[in-house]
Order: C-alpha cells, then sequence, then structure tokens
C-alpha cells in the first residue's frame, strides 16, 4: 500500500516534485482563487445593495 | 409568463426568487461532497495507486489533469443544456446558470492545458505536444473564451442571454467535428503513438482515484455554480421586492 | 430561391458600388500570404511544405475581414428590420446575402489562390486540389462566418470578438481544406478530404442560415 519510505521521498516524487506538485499545486490555487473571487463578488454585490436600499 | 400554479410543483424553482434561497441550503452540501470525494481521491492517488512502470511516479498528474479534461467538456455540455432551455422555454434562471457555468468550464479547461504541460515536458521533453487531446482542449478553451468574451460585450441581459445560448448551441454541435478532425489531423502529422491517454495498463486503483477526483471535481463545480448564479441572480434581480426582504432579514 | 436571389442581386449591386472594400480584402490576401516567406525564409522546399496551410490561413483571415460588413450597413439603416418583417422568408433573404459575400470575398480567393500557390512552388495538380479544396471551403467559412456577424452586430469591438468567436470553428475546414492539397503532395490522394469538405459545406448549408437568423433575430430586437 503505501510506497513511500519517508516523508522526504513523498516530496520528491521520484524527481517529478515539480512537475507532479506543480500540477496539484495549479488546481488547488485556481479553486482557492476562484472561491475567494466568488466571496469577494457577493461581499461587493450586498454592499452595493445595501447602498441602494438605503438611498 | 410560464403559469406556475399549473405546472409542476418543481416549476416554482425556475423562478430567480425561489431558486436562490435553495442553492443557498444546497451549496454547503456540495462544498462538503467535494471536500471529502478530495480527500478520498487524493488518498487513492497517492498512497494506494502504485508505482507506473514507465512513467515513475510522474504519472500522478492524471489524478488531475484527466479530471480537469473531463469536467470541462461536461461543463460545456451542461452550459450548452442550460443555454438552451433558456433560450426554448424564455425562462431566466436557465440562461443565469448557463453564464455561471462558463467561467469554472474555462478554468477547467486551461487547468487542462497547464497540467497537461506540466505531464509532457518530463515525459516527452517538450512543454506542449500537439497531440488531438491537448490540441482539442485548446480549441475548447478558446470556444469558452468566445463565450464569456460575447456575453461580456453585450450590454443588455436579454440579449447576451439568447446571444451566448445560439453561441454555445453552435459550439457544443462542432465539437465532436473539431474533435475529429484534429485527430484525424495529428494522426497524418505524426503517425507515432504519443498519447496522453494511453497508458499501457491503468490499474484498477488508478481510475479509482481519476474517478473519485473526477466526482470530486463535478461536485466542485456543482457548489461553484450555485454560488455564482445567486451572485448574478442578485445582480439581475437587485430591484425586486424580495431581493430587498432577504437583506433586510439578513 | 427567388426570395434568395432577390437579396443576392441586391447586395451584389450595393457591392459594385463600393469596388473597394472587396478588392481590399483580395489585398489582404495576397499581402498576408506574402509575409510568411518573409517571416520563414525563401527556401524552396519548406516553402512548397507550408504553402497549402499559409494560403489556407490567409483565406481564414480574408474572409473574416469581409464579414463584419455582412449584416452591418443593412442594420443601420434599418433595411435589416425590414427584412426581419417582410413577408418573404427571413432564412432566405439572409441565404442570399451569405451567397453575395461569397461571391464576393470567397469566390475571388479560390480563383487568385493558384496564381499565389505558384509562390510557393505548388505544381499544378496541387493548385487543382487547392482550387476544388477552396471551392468548397469558401462557402463554408462564410456560413459559419455569418453566425458570428450576426451575434456580433453592433457590439462594441466586434471585429476582434468576431474572429474569436469564428476561429475555432474554422478550425475543421482549414484542417481537411489544408490536408486535402498535403494529401496531394504526398501523392495519397485528396478525394477523402475533399469528401469531408462536401460533408461540411452540405452541414454548413443546412444549419447556418438557420443559427444566423436566430442570431439575427436576438440581435436586431
Amino acid at each position: 500500500m503505501m510506497q513511500w519510505n519517508s516523508v522526504g521521498e513523498f516530496f520528491a516524487m521520484g524527481g517529478y516534485a515539480f512537475y507532479v506538485w506543480g500540477s496539484f499545486g495549479a488546481c488547488a490555487l485556481a479553486m482557492l482563487v476562484e472561491s475567494l473571487l466568488l466571496r469577494q463578488q457577493r461581499a461587493e454585490l450586498l454592499r452595493s445593495l445595501k447602498d441602494q436600499h438605503e438611498a | 409568463m410560464m403559469d406556475k400554479q399549473s405546472a409542476s410543483p418543481w416549476m416554482r424553482y425556475a423562478s430567480p426568487a425561489t431558486f436562490y434561497p435553495l442553492a443557498g441550503t444546497l451549496q454547503p452540501w456540495f462544498a462538503g461532497l467535494a471536500a471529502l470525494l478530495t480527500l478520498a481521491g487524493l488518498w487513492i492517488g497517492f498512497f494506494v495507486a502504485p508505482t507506473d512502470a514507465t512513467q515513475g511516479e510522474g504519472y500522478r498528474i492524471i489524478f488531475v489533469h484527466v479530471p480537469a479534461s473531463w469536467m470541462s467538456m461536461v461543463i460545456y455540455c451542461a452550459m450548452a443544456f442550460w443555454a438552451g432551455i433558456g433560450l426554448a422555454f424564455n425562462t431566466r434562471l436557465s440562461s443565469m446558470m448557463a453564464s455561471a457555468l462558463a467561467p469554472t468550464g474555462a478554468m477547467f479547461a486551461l487547468l487542462s492545458l497547464v497540467t497537461g504541460s506540466l505531464w509532457g515536458k518530463p515525459m516527452w521533453g517538450t512543454w506542449w505536444v500537439w497531440d488531438a487531446r491537448l490540441t482539442s482542449e485548446l480549441i475548447l478553451f478558446f470556444l469558452y473564451l468566445g463565450f464569456l468574451a460575447l456575453q461580456a460585450a453585450i450590454e443588455d441581459p436579454k440579449r447576451a442571454d439568447r446571444a451566448g445560448a445560439v453561441l454555445a448551441l453552435v459550439g457544443v454541435v462542432n465539437v465532436p467535428i473539431i474533435y475529429f478532425s484534429v485527430k484525424w489531423w495529428n494522426t497524418l502529422h505524426q503517425g507515432a503513438t504519443i498519447s496522453m491517454t494511453k497508458s499501457p495498463s491503468m490499474a484498477m486503483t488508478m481510475l479509482w482515484g481519476m474517478l473519485l477526483m473526477a466526482l470530486a471535481f463535478w461536485m466542485y463545480s456543482i457548489a461553484v455554480a450555485l454560488a455564482r448564479v445567486r451572485n448574478i441572480i442578485l445582480e439581475r434581480e437587485r430591484h425586486a421586492d424580495w431581493v430587498r426582504q432577504t437583506l433586510e432579514n439578513a | 430561391m427567388n426570395t434568395i436571389l432577390v437579396a443576392l442581386r441586391r447586395d451584389l449591386l450595393l457591392a459594385a458600388r463600393r469596388r473597394s472594400e472587396v478588392v481590399t480584402a483580395l489585398f489582404f490576401f495576397v499581402v498576408v500570404v506574402s509575409l510568411f516567406p518573409l517571416g520563414i525564409g525563401p527556401e524552396p522546399a519548406m516553402l512548397r511544405r507550408i504553402g497549402p496551410g499559409v494560403l489556407w490561413v490567409a483565406a481564414l483571415l480574408a474572409t473574416l475581414l469581409g464579414l463584419p460588413r455582412l449584416f452591418a450597413s443593412d442594420h443601420a439603416d434599418g433595411t435589416l428590420e425590414q427584412m426581419a418583417l417582410s413577408p418573404r422568408p427571413f432564412a432566405l433573404l439572409v441565404a442570399g446575402k451569405i451567397a453575395a459575400h461569397w461571391l464576393l470575398c470567397g469566390l475571388p480567393l479560390v480563383l487568385l489562390a493558384p496564381l499565389l500557390g505558384l509562390q510557393f512552388n505548388l505544381n499544378p495538380g496541387e493548385l487543382q486540389v487547392l482550387m476544388l479544396a477552396l471551392l468548397l471551403g469558401t462557402p463554408v467559412l462564410s456560413l459559419i462566418g455569418a453566425i458570428g456577424a450576426a451575434l456580433t452586430l453592433g457590439v462594441r469591438g466586434g471585429g476582434t470578438l468576431l474572429a474569436l468567436l469564428v476561429l475555432p470553428l474554422y478550425v475543421p475546414t482549414l484542417i481537411f481544406g489544408a490536408g486535402a492539397v498535403e494529401a496531394q503532395s504526398a501523392g495519397l490522394g485528396s478525394s477523402a478530404q475533399l469528401s469531408i469538405l462536401g460533408a461540411l459545406l452540405a452541414l454548413a448549408v443546412f444549419f447556418a442560415p438557420w443559427a444566423t437568423t436566430a442570431a439575427l433575430r436576438i440581435s436586431i430586437e
């Protein structure tokens, strides 16, 4: 099952570390950014709607 | 306008006002599912799936590359479907759903290209390979960009919805033709068998890992689409009474 | 059929008064084609290899140039709305306009291409296939392009947006069009590619006018 003999081996990914972690990292980053942008967009909308209704 | 009373009870969710709270309730569930499936998929991908004979540990990129490709395709079809429904039945919410899906689909298409590139460099020595799948993915990315650009350029929301729908429907019909022509082009010019999907023999665990990650990405896409469509609803319906009510209750 | 001819004749007459626009697109084609050897180098064997692709890409770009005008002037003076409201089927009027566009923008490319093909050292057999492929392919470009022109009618940055929308859809025509000539060069015979181009043309003729009309109605209401 566990073919990694050490944590170091796991992070090294048999020499492919840059490519493997780069790929997973890119996906994680993209999804994180997308979620944050949506949250920010919602906050701005709520603020603008509040201003509109108070006016 | 559709008579909501006489139609099926589900039809009431065709109105943005009733769908908004429903989407809000559902969204965290899909987000949670996405998180769980991601953990399961990553576990299988890193700790259960064995090292590949030819590609070593580098092949593990397929656990994000292939799901991203699949999702970019699935989302395009879903987007075209909802846009078509919106065009045919004049339902605003369907069109909003299509617009909500597009950015995520484009993101997955781009991720597919990026991860494909990162996979290709150590395997075939170049940052880009003009193989059939990657090239088709690139064109799909362009189709997404076209949809997003068209909707951004048209100010009237109703026209933007309907123009986008025509474009998405034309696109979805063309995707198989484009794929077929790129595949033909690729075999003609390379003859070789450089293909990013041809792994000699996929261990069951590898397939499981890909499947779980694909499902994870799918749940994520739904969660994000629900969140985005809520934003779109707020923006488009800002002058409606129910919006004021909702804000006051919040 | 009569309706198509009515629209066709009208557009041809209008274009006759603005000949310079038509000719400009042709000059563009010639200039673009000449840029490639300037950029890549004049080595004959290499030119032979890239010739079909270059000519096809230039044809795509030259077609794109003429597309924004397809509906713009009629839209500006209200004729387009008249057409939409007229008792004649709008789709047929649109088909006539697209046919006029091809006669003015596509057919000249078909006729000019063999001349330019000589600059790339293509032999007569290849030039013949090139002409035939362009003859089948340029109408597809006009038909698909019309959908884009209709969608972007009156939109800011229309021409560039049109290119972004339409170029991905042009890819199959490009692949099989250039592929036909390459097959001829390789001595393999181009009938497969030409048949596929024919099929693409048939599909485009059936679906594009209809999609274009739908897009026009969306744009003008």
